[in-house]
């Protein structure tokens, strides 16, 4: 889903155009716009906001005041391998904070942050549908299932390995 | 909407007529065309045991399946959640005449040796031959006696694992859409007094009546000729899944809950709010509602009747706030999720300023079932003030984790021991905490405690949406407490001071007696601190946000008592160090004016 080059003003506004025509005749659908939108470019770049703005007739600022309150909106490109890593309650309790150190050990990233090449980018999240097998990280749509600490490097590896081959 | 001739509705009508006999169709057709089966595969694809692979395993059985050419003769079938998460992947094997046979953990080569030792050797038997399986084979089964599968009862999951969701066909052959039919033959006010009777409460959280909420709103005018139901999908206690596997294995069992729902309170559309983080519930309901669309079911003047209803889905963005009510309607309408005061309730002024009813997943999903079976049935099952069943998600320190409904009123024992088969460490069971975030905990001294709202209410917890986490003698209350209130914190939308500045108080307060800094006078005000927010707070959220703290203080105080302890011998030795550095320097400075 994450483009690899950011795409040219142009690109970028002939998409978000095409896919707004379908949202401009229906009541509240900002969300469902701005969904899809990082749903194409893995956020929401600026640029589309202001074509958003324009096409659906809503200030920029309440456009703003909506991506800054929803977690799941990103305004910048996250890294190129996206770690999830599950702290809900039910991999909390199994063991979800130890891998947080152990990511922060291997990469030196935080919730929210992304390595200095841009590869990796860390998000923690809130239950991801499969609590019988926490803890869970799931690593570009790949889940690992009840994770422990020394598998960290190894995954991260797994993914190093599979970038630097592209 | 344009007004239509009579001619026009006449012609509407009867193109309803006509669907509502292929919908039968398509349901007499799935019968039909699979008597040519004399075996069932049913393997779990919902979102757990598809992260463990359960799409290669489908593949394998198919391939092999064909290998032996059995394709036409064992229907495969991809279904919804099986309830044992813990061990998928899960497959069932059913061959007409023998009992079924549950595997758990099941790989590509599995699935591969399920066929060729189990199901080719069996049809070739009679059934009065017992089966023999390979050691391997046999250590990979899951005995389907284990009180986990017997002592569910199922009504709301009662087709997940047993049918394939994306199947329309096979929801009708299974009587769906037939209580919606039922019900277009009725009056809408007969239609509430059976859901009032049936004692069905919301499933959602606070176990309002749902036949009340809907009386509500069928007295609501309309308004600019709307009126609408908003199934709440946005299960966002971290730690639950109920309303996605609901979703994910039985979108259309919902849906038919919501149009009757519409019907019987004259709702002209209806909006389902789905968590982003749910993919698989989102493509089945979408899927759900292309195919309604499709066989007439949503429409105009839908099978014939008077009715006209249309439903649309909406996502959610990660907001633990948007799950309250106003705040969702806030949202669907595609602003910021901010509670506002009620009344107005949303039956009076809900979306877009028009009556709305709000409805949780699992409620949704009991409509049908009550409507065919009849609200005495329902009453049957439960307590005297709690009726039916509930969906919980068990997890955590648990053996046997995953997805299990039983009737209200079971004991926290039977959940615990019995169905979750003991904790997974083996260790002595603590604790198990409901509701989630704006739940509490029940200690093992509480085990004969029955799940239902009022108890779990009267011991400082709630019924929540079903989340269900077992603690062992490991798990740290105070932590757990520290984890519940960090999420309300960072989830609290800002709005009303008593929850945004209270609870960030009460979090320094509680992550002060972790660290063990904290002080007796800390937890006092703690608890001063709570029963204000309690109070003062705007919405469910800051209401209920202390209740992890204060319930983790009712009934483990000793383990915050230890922490201040900790503290205070801490604080003692310093001061006496301080004390004993002060007499040392006095010494040194009496000594440096001598010399
Ligand atoms: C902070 C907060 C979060 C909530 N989250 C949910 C939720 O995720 N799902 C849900 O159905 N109800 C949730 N509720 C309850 C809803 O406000 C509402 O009562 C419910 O959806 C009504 O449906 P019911 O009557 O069928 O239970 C939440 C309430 C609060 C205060
Ligand atoms: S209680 Fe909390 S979440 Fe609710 S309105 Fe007030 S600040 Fe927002
Ligand atoms: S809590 Fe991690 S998957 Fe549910
Ligand atoms: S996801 Fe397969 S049993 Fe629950």
């Amino acid at each position: 889903m994450v483009e690899e080059k950011p795409a040219s003003v142009n690109e970028t506004k002939e998409k978000v155009e095409k896919l707004l025509v379908k949202w401009k005749s229906k009541r509240g659908s900002l969300i469902m716009a701005l969904h899809e939108i990082q749903g194409v470019f893995g956020f929401v770049p600026w640029s589309a906001v202001e074509i958003v703005s324009r096409e659906l007739n809503i200030p920029v600022s309440q456009i703003y005041a909506v991506l800054t309150f929803y977690n799941y909106f990103k305004l910048s490109a996250p890294g190129k391998v996206i770690i999830s890593l599950c702290d809900g309650t039910a991999c909390h309790i199994k063991g979800a904070p130890s891998l947080i150190d152990a990511i922060y050990n291997c990469l030196g990233i935080k919730d929210g942050e992304t390595t200095a090449d841009g590869v990796f980018h860390l998000q923690i999240v809130r239950c991801l549908g499969c609590c019988g097998l926490a803890p869970v990280v799931v690593v570009n749509g790949k889940t690992y299932r009840k994770v422990v600490p020394a598998d960290i490097p190894k995954i991260i590896a797994e993914w190093r390995s599979s970038i630097t081959k592209k | 909407m344009v007004e239509l001739t009579q001619e026009q509705i006449e012609k509407l009508k009867q193109l309803g007529r006509t669907q509502k006999e292929n919908l039968l169709k398509l349901g007499e057709e799935f019968v039909q065309n699979h008597k040519k089966y004399i075996a069932s595969i049913y393997t779990c694809n919902a979102t757990g045991c598809h992260s463990g692979g359960a799409g290669n395993v489908i593949d394998a059985f198919k391939e092999s399946l064909e290998t032996f050419g059995l394709q036409d003769k064992v229907r495969m079938v991809a279904t919804g959640c099986m309830g044992l998460c813990a061990c998928g992947p899960l497959a069932r094997v059913e061959i007409k005449g023998r009992d079924p046979f549950l595997y758990q953990q099941v790989t590509p080569d599995i699935a591969r040796l399920i066929v060729s030792e189990h199901i080719v050797p069996t049809l070739k038997k009679d059934p009065s031959e017992p089966l023999k399986l390979s050691t391997y084979l046999k250590n990979k089964e899951l005995s389907l006696n284990l009180p986990f599968f017997t002592k569910q009862k199922k009504v709301v999951l009662k087709n997940l694992g047993h049918s394939d969701p994306e199947d329309l066909g096979e929801y009708v052959a299974e009587g769906g859409y037939q209580a919606l039919m039922k019900c277009l033959e009725m009056k809408p006010e007969e239609v509430i007094q059976i859901i009032k009777d049936s004692g069905l409460r919301g499933r959602g959280g606070a176990g309002f009546p749902t036949g009340v909420k809907w009386e509500m709103l069928a007295k609501a005018p309309l308004v600019d000729g709307e009126k609408f139901v908003v199934c709440n999908g946005d299960e966002g206690d971290p730690g639950a899944y109920m309303d996605s596997c609901i979703l994910g294995g039985g979108a259309h069992q919902v849906l038919e809950g919501m149009m009757i729902a519409a019907y019987a309170t004259g709702a002209t559309s209806g909006w389902f709010y789905i968590r982003a983080e749910y993919p698989l519930a989102l493509q089945r309901v979408e899927l759900a509602i292309k195919q309604a669309k499709k066989y007439g079911i949503l429409g105009r003047r839908i099978f014939g009747s008077d009715f006209d209803f249309m439903a649309e889905l909406r996502y959610g963005a990660g907001a633990f706030v948007c799950g309250e009510e106003t705040a969702l309607l806030e949202s669907l309408e595609g602003k910021r999720g901010t509670p506002h005061p009620r009344p107005p309730y949303p039956t009076q002024k809900g979306l877009f300023g028009k009556p709305t009813a709000i409805n949780n997943v699992e409620t949704l999903a009991n409509i049908a079932p009550i409507i065919l079976h009849g609200p005495k049935w329902f009453q049957k099952m439960g307590t005297k003030t709690s009726k039916g069943t509930k969906v919980f998600a068990l997890t955590g320190k648990v053996q046997h984790s995953g997805l299990v409904e039983v009737p209200m009123g079971t004991k926290v024992s039977e959940m615990v021991n019995e169905i979750g088969g003991g904790t997974s460490s083996g260790k002595p069971f603590k604790a198990v905490q409901t509701g989630g975030p704006s739940g509490g905990v029940i200690p093992a001294s509480h085990l004969d405690l029955p799940l239902c709202y009022e108890e779990l209410k009267k011991i400082g917890s709630m019924m929540g949406s079903g989340g269900m986490i077992v603690m062992d003698y490991d798990d740290s209350m105070v932590e757990i407490a520290k984890f519940y209130l960090n999420f309300t914190v960072d989830e609290s939308c800002g709005k009303c001071a008593p929850c945004r500045i209270g609870g960030y108080q009460m979090l320094q307060l509680v992550k002060k007696i972790a660290d063990k800094r904290g002080s007796a006078a800390d937890l006092e005000k703690i608890k001063e601190i709570g029963s204000a927010m309690k109070r003062g707070a705007l919405c469910g959220l800051g209401q209920t946000a202390p209740n992890p703290v204060l319930s983790t203080i009712k009934f483990f105080k000793e383990e915050y008592d230890a922490l201040i302890q900790e503290a205070e011998t801490k604080r003692q030795a310093q001061q006496k160090l301080k004390g004993e550095m002060k007499q040392l320097e006095a010494q040194m400075n009496a000594l440096n004016k001598e010399g």
